[in-house]
């Protein structure tokens, strides 16, 4: 029996090798590495010196780092909720329809999901050009001044907040018709014998049931975008970038432009602390409301 | 038959009320989604068009002059066959490695029972909650540090965190029936054997679905393969056609086109692959789909 279990074991071991050796290089190490490092003055490569929380502490009084902390705030708070709700109305008029119909609309809607950023950077940059895009036929007609979107900086993040629901709206989609899908269709029949209007529906039965769906759509969007760097980066190139300065944007500018490896990490060891807070206060969320239900 | 005036008269006028309202909420649902695509097949039609047809202050919906110059431009006077060619092999050393290591250490942990499982577990889950855009700075001391910048390897190490393939791997596994391996066990059947001839075999479908998103994934990765590289010809596409401008120029058509050209295999796979895709999509959201 014992020689069973040695043996298990060692397959076991065997088995989970190749994982653990991945993991250990490039999550584990990286990690610890990560905080030792928050603690020096080093550049991006190379070793430096014990500064204590030096690194921590100018980051108070870094005006650059609020920004970065605001904007990063502004963006989720322009981009989760909205799309959010852009997602559920799609879902709710997607399961309308049948059939072919329905597998091509919401292809349709899905497709910019499936895009590289790089892709839907080009496709935006060109449909919103100040010259010759045409989004500008539509400013155009409803008598708002043309502007040069991507290097304003009041128009820069709400573009790119649009641009971002644009490109990742499918996948929300495709949770919230998972979701409808598994609503039972007697509670439908059942308030069409009560009379109730589309409207009662949806607020009494639809949204209620699909309310975990949303929860889940809202904070796997809020984890995502905190984590904003791509298009930013991409639709700052030729503009500016320091005034639409987001977190991740600040690490790699600490850390790639200014060979400030030390200081970056400290910035990376404050983002790290605040995406941890938040997947755990949704786990005990979602804990809470599926132990309510 | 005439039909027969219901019980429920008074809410048949209702329902056909609603039936109205009902069509115009599907007739705006796909007016929104060709509003959606458009951006898409404007990037596209854009591409081709003769570049001085492309600035023209009027809207036109389809090119006057078709042309496929700025394929030909991009594919044969670019760099991009190269980097067509990095992110093929990246894409597929990311979904090879990930896949085949996440599946044996899935099968591992929901059929075996050894020291450290509970620990390796806790640690999957926990890192499922690292953004690894808070690594990069370590990950590129790692990657110089082997010597690996501008090469593939140094481009696949780090994009090969993705915790959430073991954890649908574990769960799979978890659901598999006792009795296949009991039976397997009787049989004096190798743990080898067991995985290959029944796990496996019996979970073709979420590999698959599995292999083809961390391809999409890995195809369109931008940051890490942006930090990894600074030789134009050891880029990925993703990265070459926004950073080599001079490439380009000004050249909306020819920058569309690469666009088009980059964004065509992921586009292709998922059209091939819908219901794949999207399965495992909603399955690394957490929810059987």
């Amino acid at each position: 029996m014992l020689r069973h279990t040695t043996k298990e074991t060692l397959i076991a071991l065997a088995l989970v090798t190749p994982f653990v050796a991945i993991y250990g290089l490039v999550f584990v190490y990286p990690t610890i590495k990560m905080f030792l490092l928050s603690f020096t003055d080093a550049p991006l490569i190379g070793p430096g010196e014990y500064v204590g929380v030096e690194n921590y502490t100018r980051l108070t009084s870094d005006r650059r780092f609020d920004t970065a902390f605001w904007n990063t705030a502004y963006f989720v708070l322009l981009s989760v909720i909205p799309g959010t709700f852009a997602a559920l109305g799609i879902a709710l008029g997607v399961e309308r329809l049948g059939g072919r119909l329905q597998s091509l609309v919401l292809a349709l809607f899905f497709l910019p999901y499936i895009l590289p950023v790089s892709v839907v950077y080009l496709i935006w940059d060109w449909t919103l050009n100040f010259q010759f895009g045409i989004a500008m036929h539509v400013f155009d007609l409803l008598g708002i001044q043309r502007v040069p979107i991507f290097k304003s900086t009041a128009w820069f993040m709400p573009a790119v907040a649009l641009v971002t629901i644009w490109w990742t709206s499918g996948f929300s989609v495709l949770l919230f018709l998972s979701g409808l899908r598994a609503i039972p269709k007697e509670i439908y029949e059942a308030a069409a014998l009560d009379n109730a209007s589309r409207w009662t529906t949806f607020r009494r039965v639809t949204w209620p049931l699909l309310w975990p769906v949303t929860a889940l759509v809202l904070t796997i969007g809020l984890i995502a975008q905190l984590k904003i760097f791509d298009q930013v980066y991409l639709f700052s190139t030729g503009g500016r970038p320091n005034d639409n300065m987001v977190m991740v944007y600040y690490i790699f500018q600490r850390a790639f432009q200014s060979d400030q490896g030390g200081r970056a990490a400290a910035i990376a060891v404050v983002l790290f602390a605040i995406v941890m807070i938040v997947s755990v206060l949704n786990f005990q969320l979602m804990r809470l409301s599926r132990g309510r239900a | 038959m005439t039909a027969m005036p219901l019980a429920g008269a008074p809410s048949a006028a209702r329902m056909r009320r609603l039936n109205i309202a009902g069509g115009i909420i599907s007739v705006l649902t796909v007016a929104a989604a060709v509003i959606w695509a458009f951006p898409m097949y404007w990037a596209v039609i854009t591409s081709l068009k003769p570049e001085n047809e492309t600035v023209r202050p009027f809207i036109e919906l389809w090119p006057e002059t078709l042309t496929f110059e700025h394929y030909r431009f991009a594919l044969f006077e670019t760099q991009i066959g190269r980097w067509y060619l990095n992110s093929v092999m990246t894409a597929l050393g990311v979904t090879i490695l990930t896949v085949a290591s996440s599946l044996l250490c899935g099968y591992a942990i929901s059929q075996l029972r050894f020291p450290g499982r509970r620990l390796l577990w806790w640690l999957i889950l926990a890192s499922f909650m690292v953004p690894t855009q808070v690594l990069i700075i370590n990950h590129f001391e790692l990657v110089a540090g082997l010597g690996l910048l501008n090469t593939w390897a140094g481009i696949i190490l780090p994009q090969l965190i993705h915790p959430v393939v073991i954890i649908v791997y574990k769960q799979f596994f978890d659901n598999v029936p006792k009795d296949f391996r009991e039976a397997a066990v009787m049989d004096n059947a190798s743990e080898w054997r067991i995985l290959t001839r029944i796990y496996i075999p019996m979970n073709w479908g979420v590999t698959t679905a599995l292999c083809i998103v961390n391809f999409i994934w890995a195809w369109n990765a931008f940051l890490w393969p942006f930090l990894a590289v600074t030789k134009t010809e050891a880029m990925t596409i993703t990265v070459g056609i926004t950073q080599v401008n001079d490439a380009f120029g000004v050249y909306y058509a020819r920058q569309l086109s690469a666009a088009v050209l980059a964004g065509l295999p992921v586009a292709l796979a998922y059209l091939l692959f819908q219901r794949r895709v999207t399965e495992a999509i909603t399955l690394s959201a957490g929810i059987k789909g």
